[in-house]
């Protein structure tokens, strides 16, 4: 028989971002919150301290913070009628573990999205017509606009000390900064970080070419900054172990650096840690959560009775855990109904290498995990896409992660040189030190066969099914990419290189699920305007069990080129506004359906 | 009021005083936190003396004689041999790695599924080293009359190219799956920390230049096109 514990008034599943943001926001609301993570408690000075930190085999390679996946996966396939096969090794995604999560390990790269992309399907209808959007591209608006969050993106980038400079102040264009983001409220709360050789020289390329340069905001401080919440963090010291790493400086932001000095040490917060959640509970009407039931350090069965659920953990895991809870109407691809699972997306990149004449020196290992130099030209529908055919576009930047031998010392692109021997290690020398990767983030639009839902052959380590990743990469993205790539040449070349190699993947290709590509995972649980497209309200509110709300990018309906966290982190203060000020004064819907 | 000031205080008392040194004495006291694990006693250009825990003695002359070609020692510098690629290898087949409880590895499993979709085979580190060895020796003394190590090193290369690329078939491992795994650890021991047994001397880091755990370059960010001065340091304190 389970054990069943005193009733708290909020329950979270997982303690990364999301979790942090909203145990901060309901404690300060007088509630007590209760986190409950699958993974060890993880801090800066116990566990990355320097010069443990910078062990790029222990981190890296075998993936210290990452999810074990021995106990718990995902499988993939590329369609419908396929068999699904686990994700055995960590490749093109890294999950993560732990408290602070994935957010414990990431570069730090905090975008803002453009304003038409939370407005995907309006917008294009508008500006394009109706039938620009293919019949089975199910990409849809988000629900909430630029301007509803924009004081939740301002509030976020404060807490994460981000570097940057505001290229849109208010609508008034501003030199130094991105002159085509959406107009901000205020300014970055750090400077930009310092561009390294190689980002000087992409700089001053993409700006010949006519493009905008900008310095990519990077939730690195570049100088000492205390945080709205009173925490103070250290200027980045561009050493070159970040993602994949703790910060040992304090500098990039995590929810360790940022949130959970303070959170940790209030009196109605509680965070247990070996707590895997295994499902939502729900009264006999299904219409309400009574809390959830979790496996405890010892393999014990423990219900925790709440008032609040929130579903805080990474996107995947909020997916599935609805699944297994029975919480909305699981989403059938052949018959395009149900919601949860629908909109899957992903992220599809590529590059530019260019490589600079011998004796060149960049000093490679001179690295950050998101500072450097970006440009939006390219991105979402900063560019007419009539002519064009597809829909999307990327996020384009050079960050310099740090010159790491094990994975980031490679040969001379474009020649063909031997894995191994005199040649190659002639080669990784001569590369080393000259070459640069121009990065492309491009989005993934959302369709009607890509989905998840659970696996039915393969288990987790308590017995519970996987969950079953459908996805494969479309003619749309082919061309964005293909479209894309053939632009950022003409920057390449205008560095005066020795040569320029394009690194863009071929229309057609199948998603090579063994080679690292962003973790930015997005959709399942996606929000939007009525319960028949959608999975949460604006506020992230499941429209099917009004005291659950989840988080994270599975409330993306589509992904963008940008890196997810912004959105993340703005979308959870946005809700945690809406709970604090209407949900506890009348708990129920926040949208009437 | 910071929060965080106190941690933050400690962490600079032991850290910043220690980071400075390593960038502007070149590292003499570099990052001065313990000594090395493993006493030295290496002569130039050889890796110390090693008894490997995993490897029986045939395996250990398999992977000796192996990693000497995926990376020898030549104009750019040292080889996976005088570095200790073999040691690391070894001592990797008894961490959770080696013994694959770092993967998914329940079954069914579907070998033949198309190679995007990862590693989808049953077995670990360990055994595709010991199936592997085992068959690549066996195949060489069926066709070439010797173990593997015993060949001569042209009839070796030509063995290492023929797996590398899948046209050597064993039963028990696909040949360019042990060729990749062994490729792929050599690699991880010439350039990881050398407290992992192998870069001993750093001599992966200093094929390439890179300067290790130094991890510390705001005063060099903004120096353009200059080459950075100081050799490596370890985690554990050696210089380079």
């Amino acid at each position: 028989m389970a054990i069943k514990k005193d009733k708290v008034d909020v329950v979270m599943v997982g303690l990364g971002w999301t979790g942090a943001i909203m145990g901060m926001e309901l404690t300060e609301a007088g509630l007590n919150v209760l986190a409950l993570e699958r993974g060890d408690m993880r801090d800066t000075n116990t566990d990355t301290p320097y010069p443990k930190a910078v062990d790029e085999l222990k981190y890296s390679v075998r993936g210290a913070l990452f999810q074990d996946l021995s106990r718990e996966t995902v499988t993939i396939r590329y369609g419908v009628a396929d068999v699904a096969v686990p994700y055995r090794q960590h490749g093109s995604f890294l999950l993560g573990d732990g408290v602070g999560g994935a957010g414990f390990h990431w570069n730090g790269m905090m975008y803002r999205n453009l304003p038409e992309e939370l407005e995907m399907r309006s917008h294009h209808e508008q500006k394009y017509g109706k039938k620009f959007i293919p019949e089975d591209m199910t990409i849809q608006d988000h629900g909430v606009t630029y301007k509803e969050l924009e004081p939740f993106y301002d509030f976020s980038e404060k807490v994460m000390a981000v570097s940057g400079k505001a290229g849109n102040l208010n609508g008034k264009i501003v030199a130094g900064g991105n002159p085509l983001e959406g107009a901000r409220s205020d300014e970055f709360p750090t400077k930009p970080l310092t561009y390294q050789y190689s980002a000087s020289l992409v700089e001053k390329a993409m700006r010949d070419v006519g493009y905008h340069p900008y310095p990519a905001p990077a939730a690195n401080a570049s100088e000492p900054y205390t945080n709205p919440y009173g925490v103070r963090i250290g200027p980045c010291n561009y050493c070159g172990f970040c993602e994949n790493y703790g910060c040992y400086m304090y500098s990039k932001a995590s929810p360790q650096t940022t949130i959970l000095p303070v959170l940790l040490k209030r009196k109605n917060f509680e965070v247990r840690t070996k707590a895997q959640v295994i499902k939502v509970n729900l009264d006999a009407s299904g219409k309400r959560a009574t809390g959830v039931t979790y496996i405890d350090a010892q393999g014990r069965e423990v219900e925790q009775p709440a008032d609040l659920v929130l579903l805080t953990a990474f996107q995947t895991h909020n997916v599935r855990l609805l699944l297994l809870s029975g919480i909305g109407k699981p989403y059938d691809p052949v018959t395009g109904e149900g919601v949860v699972g629908k909109n899957f997306a992903y992220q599809y990149n590529g590059g530019i290498n260019v490589v600079m004449p011998k004796g060149t020196q960049f000093n490679p290992f001179i690295g950050t995990g998101a500072g450097g130099v970006g440009m939006d030209d390219l991105n979402a529908d900063q560019f007419d896409h009539g002519p064009l055919g597809f829909i999307g576009g990327a996020s384009i930047r050079h960050v310099r992660y740090g010159g790491r031998p094990i994975k980031q010392a490679g040969t001379m692109p474009g020649e063909k040189v031997p894995n191994w021997g005199s040649e190659w290690k002639g080669s990784v020398q001569d590369a080393y030190q000259r070459t640069l990767t121009i990065g492309i983030s491009g989005s993934v639009m959302a369709y009607r066969d890509c989905y998840l839902s659970l696996d039915p052959t393969y288990k987790d380590a308590n017995g519970q099914p996987l969950l079953r990743m459908t996805l494969n990469w479309k003619e749309n993205e082919g061309k964005m990419l293909t479209h894309i790539g053939n632009e950022m040449e003409k920057v390449g070349q205008a560095m005066n290189p020795e040569k320029v190699v394009k690194a863009i993947r071929k229309t057609g290709s199948s998603w090579d699920t063994r080679v690292y590509q962003s973790t930015h995972l997005t959709g399942g649980a996606i929000m939007g305007t009525t319960p028949k497209n959608s999975v949460v309200n604006k506020y992230l509110q499941s429209w099917d069990v009004p005291n659950v709300f989840v988080y994270g990018a599975s409330a993306f309906p589509q992904n963008m080129g940008y890196n997810p966290t912004g959105l993340v982190t703005a979308l959870a203060y946005h809700s945690a506004k809406a709970i604090r000020e209407q949900y506890l004064k009348n708990p129920g819907p926040l949208v009437q359906a | 009021m910071s929060q965080d000031k106190e941690p933050r205080r400690r962490f600079l008392r032991q850290v910043l005083a220690i980071v400075p040194a390593a960038s502007t004495l070149g590292g003499a006291t570099a990052v001065a936190v313990s000594q090395p694990a493993i006493a030295d006693s290496s002569e130039p250009g050889k890796p110390r003396a090693y008894t490997p825990t995993y490897f029986n003695a045939a395996e250990w002359a398999f992977i000796n004689a192996a990693v000497d070609h995926l990376i020898p020692s030549d104009q750019y510098g040292a080889g996976a041999l005088e570095t200790g690629v073999p040691e690391f290898i070894d001592r990797q087949m008894e961490t959770p790695y080696g013994a694959g409880k770092l993967w998914y590895m329940q079954g069914p499993f579907h070998p033949d599924s198309v190679p995007e979709l990862g590693y989808q085979l049953s077995l670990v580190p360990r055994d595709i080293y010991r199936q592997g060895i085992a068959a690549c020796n066996d195949w060489c003394v069926k066709n070439l009359g010797k173990v593997f190590a015993e060949l001569d090193r042209a009839k070796q290369l030509d063995v290492l190219k023929q797996m590398e690329g899948g046209k050597i078939h064993f039963e028990t491992v696909p040949a360019k799956t042990f060729f990749n795994f062994m490729l792929g650890n050599t690699k991880e021991g010439y350039f990881a920390d050398p407290m992992y047994g192998g870069n001993q001397k750093m001599g992966g880091w200093k094929m390439v230049g890179f300067p290790g755990a130094r991890a510390d370059y705001l005063d060099w960010v903004d120096q353009y096109n200059v080459k950075y001065p100081y050799g490596p340091v370890s985690i554990l304190g050696e210089k380079g």
